[in-house]
């Protein structure tokens, strides 16, 4: 027997009470801290694909997709740009370092992205097993294409045209023939590449060249001659190819000195490119972005009040309810102390209650929110433990208890047990 | 055991009483009769220390209880008195052997389940050991709050109309069991009431 007991076997006792107030306080609470996790985790991925990149050369287009395509790789590009008119632009001595972007295919909705060394350098990526790319054809995917598409060092596959399509259930889905061979698997880095997979430029030419002439010549040169290709994709990036008709998805710049971006994108003008500025174009989409989460922080807010509400309402009348209880109490050696502490106890196990369920729905909505994201999007929320955020939220909550069980509590205090008993 | 003298209490706006002295020894028992609007339950109230008098002093185990703070009077009060109302009362989300050994737990003394259960057998109560208090009858209910203002081993048992609610058969087993619970610890006992079913079964008697 303690208070503990007590306070916890009167919550139990009046079940419908309790329900309503750790439920909505556990709404309140869950909605927020979800918000602080997305919001949070959303903020560090973006943060780590940026990574000093200043610039996105792509196709004329909305300057966000540009950047959501081609740096998060969350959504469709804008287009293709000729190699021959972006190396005006990539040359420039303006531009420290051009990162060069084909895409077109995926291998089981995970995309297969044509770039360079640079790519992986940039972000640090290192490889866990096996090599980097160096010839067409070969491939180094990120750790999670790895782990959901079965692959290994020394697997094949053959890509599909497209971003999304899965290969199989699909007959529309159009197949490459000429198979990829894992060469390597990145170490795990919290970036895009985690997701891709990279395979040197020339492998998407080549696998789009065959489909789009059904000549033979060009592609099976390379694929006979591999080691051709080999110093080549190594020493100069691929704009500077004898590039006719080749094309680029876009080119990740790194400026060398301010300004560079009116420059540079000057340039454009009167090309089918644009250039997009990564920091601006992404702190409109967080802005965008926090107003979604701040007008459900504020719903979240609403509902943890009218938890509070609910709390006081059924403290206040639970203490109505037992007051010659409470006057018992009194007359079987409990203190005015214990009676408030009683009260105030039950406060605090409610709010408790809430909170504990609270970042349980909201961990609960994270996975289901993440499994969601990595099917569309391959992106995912892995951090489940408790951030600074939720400490500062438990204190909120304890406070919530606090005030809402003190009035109740204070007039079991002040209570007249004479007077109480006399009325019964 | 328990005395009492010069007695008197004013309600703010309200009447005012003033009571006889008082005596109750060691394991005697002592009916206080009184018709309705006499002061009764103010006397019991005063003799429990839940009033403090006007003037005149309640003297318990040598102890002026008049002069102890709220906290300390609580204290005492659980530990040396045990208070038996015309309505039972019970924390109701608690089962009848943890309302039973909440005075133990109020007043600090090391929880005993053992003894409880005895007293619950004593009463015939065995069987409702696990029930929730509004699951039993009203004399069973009385039965309870006789068991639980014995665990302490009180000084003083004071019974507040404990038989006005019940009919003949069930007045008269409360009482009897009353006696022999106040026996067992050699409590003194004081019944207040307005019952004259009782007033043949006390020989020490007062009226208002």
């Amino acid at each position: 027997m303690n208070l503990l007991k007590i306070s916890w076997s009167n919550i139990r006792f009046r079940p419908l009470n309790t329900l309503l107030s750790v439920v909505l306080l556990a709404f309140g609470v869950g909605i927020i801290s979800l918000m602080l996790l997305i919001k949070d985790q959303i903020s560090e991925k973006f943060d780590r694909n940026i990574k000093d990149i200043d610039f996105v050369l792509a196709a004329k287009g909305s300057p966000l997709q540009s950047i959501l395509a081609n740096v998060y790789h969350v959504d469709a590009p804008t287009g293709n740009i000729k190699v021959a008119d972006a190396k005006r632009i990539v040359r420039n001595p303006m531009v420290e370092k051009a990162i060069p972007l084909a895409y077109g295919d995926n291998y089981e909705k995970f995309r297969i992205v044509g770039t360079n060394k640079d790519y992986p350098d940039h972000y640090g990526c290192e490889v866990e097993n096996g090599k980097i790319f160096e010839k067409p054809f070969e491939a180094t995917i990120g750790y999670e294409v790895a782990r959901d598409a079965g692959l290994q060092v020394g697997s094949t596959f053959t890509s599909v045209h497209g971003f999304d399509r899965a290969a199989e259930g699909d007959p529309d889905a159009h197949h490459h023939d000429k198979p990829f061979t894992v060469v390597g698997i990145f170490k795990p880095s919290g970036c895009a590449i985690d997701h891709l997979i990279l395979t040197p430029v020339e492998s998407t030419w080549l696998v789009h060249e065959h489909h789009a002439d059904e000549e033979t010549g060009d592609t099976a040169h390379s694929l006979d001659h591999p080691e051709d290709e080999e110093g080549h994709v190594h020493d100069e990036p691929s704009p500077s190819d004898p590039d006719g008709d080749k094309e680029m998805t876009a080119y990740l710049l790194i400026k060398r000195n301010k300004g560079a971006f009116g420059m540079l994108s000057k340039q454009t003008e009167d090309t089918t490119m644009q250039l997009a500025n990564v920091a601006v174009e992404n702190s409109r989409l967080m802005n965008n972005f926090g107003i979604g989460l701040s007008t459900i922080s504020a719903i979240a807010m609403v509902i943890t009040i009218l938890s509070f509400i609910s709390i006081f309402i059924s403290l206040y009348n639970s203490m109505k309810d037992r007051k010659y209880e409470l006057a018992l109490l009194r007359t079987m050696g409990g203190t005015r102390m214990k009676l408030f502490a009683l009260i105030l106890s039950e406060g605090l196990i409610l709010v408790v209650l809430g909170y504990v369920i609270g970042l349980v729905l909201s961990r609960t909505g994270l996975l289901i929110l993440s499994k969601t994201m990595k099917e569309n999007f391959h992106y995912g929320f892995d951090k489940l433990g408790i951030t600074p955020y939720e400490f500062l939220l438990l204190g909120i909550t304890l406070l919530i208890g606090i005030v809402a069980s003190l009035l109740p509590a204070l007039r079991a205090l002040r209570m007249d047990i004479s007077k109480t008993l006399s009325n019964g | 055991m328990l005395q009492t003298t010069g007695l008197q209490f004013k309600y703010d706006q309200g009447p005012s009483f003033h009571f006889p002295d008082i005596r109750c020894g060691k394991g005697e028992h002592l009916l206080i009769l009184g018709e309705s609007g006499r002061g009764k339950t103010t006397l019991l109230h005063l003799l429990a220390g839940l009033l403090k008098p006007t003037s005149g002093e309640v003297n318990i185990l040598g102890q002026n209880t008049s002069g102890l703070s709220d906290r300390n009077m609580d204290q005492f009060r659980g530990k040396n008195i045990g208070i038996i109302f015309q309505t039972a009362y019970f924390v109701e989300s608690l089962k009848v052997i943890d309302n039973l050994i909440l005075p133990n737990y109020l007043t600090g003394v090391k929880i005993d389940r053992t003894k409880a259960k005895n007293a619950l057998g004593r009463l015939n109560l065995e069987s409702k050991i696990n029930n929730m208090p509004a699951n039993l009858s009203i004399g069973e209910q009385q039965r309870v709050s006789i068991a639980r203002a014995i665990i302490n081993e009180p000084a003083v048992i004071l019974a507040d109309e404990p038989t006005s609610a019940l009919d003949d058969k069930n007045a008269q087993e409360v009482i009897a069991l009353l006696e022999e619970q106040a026996a067992l610890y050699g409590s003194a006992l004081i019944i207040v009431t307005h019952d004259k079913r009782l007033k043949d079964r006390f020989t020490k008697q007062i009226s208002l």
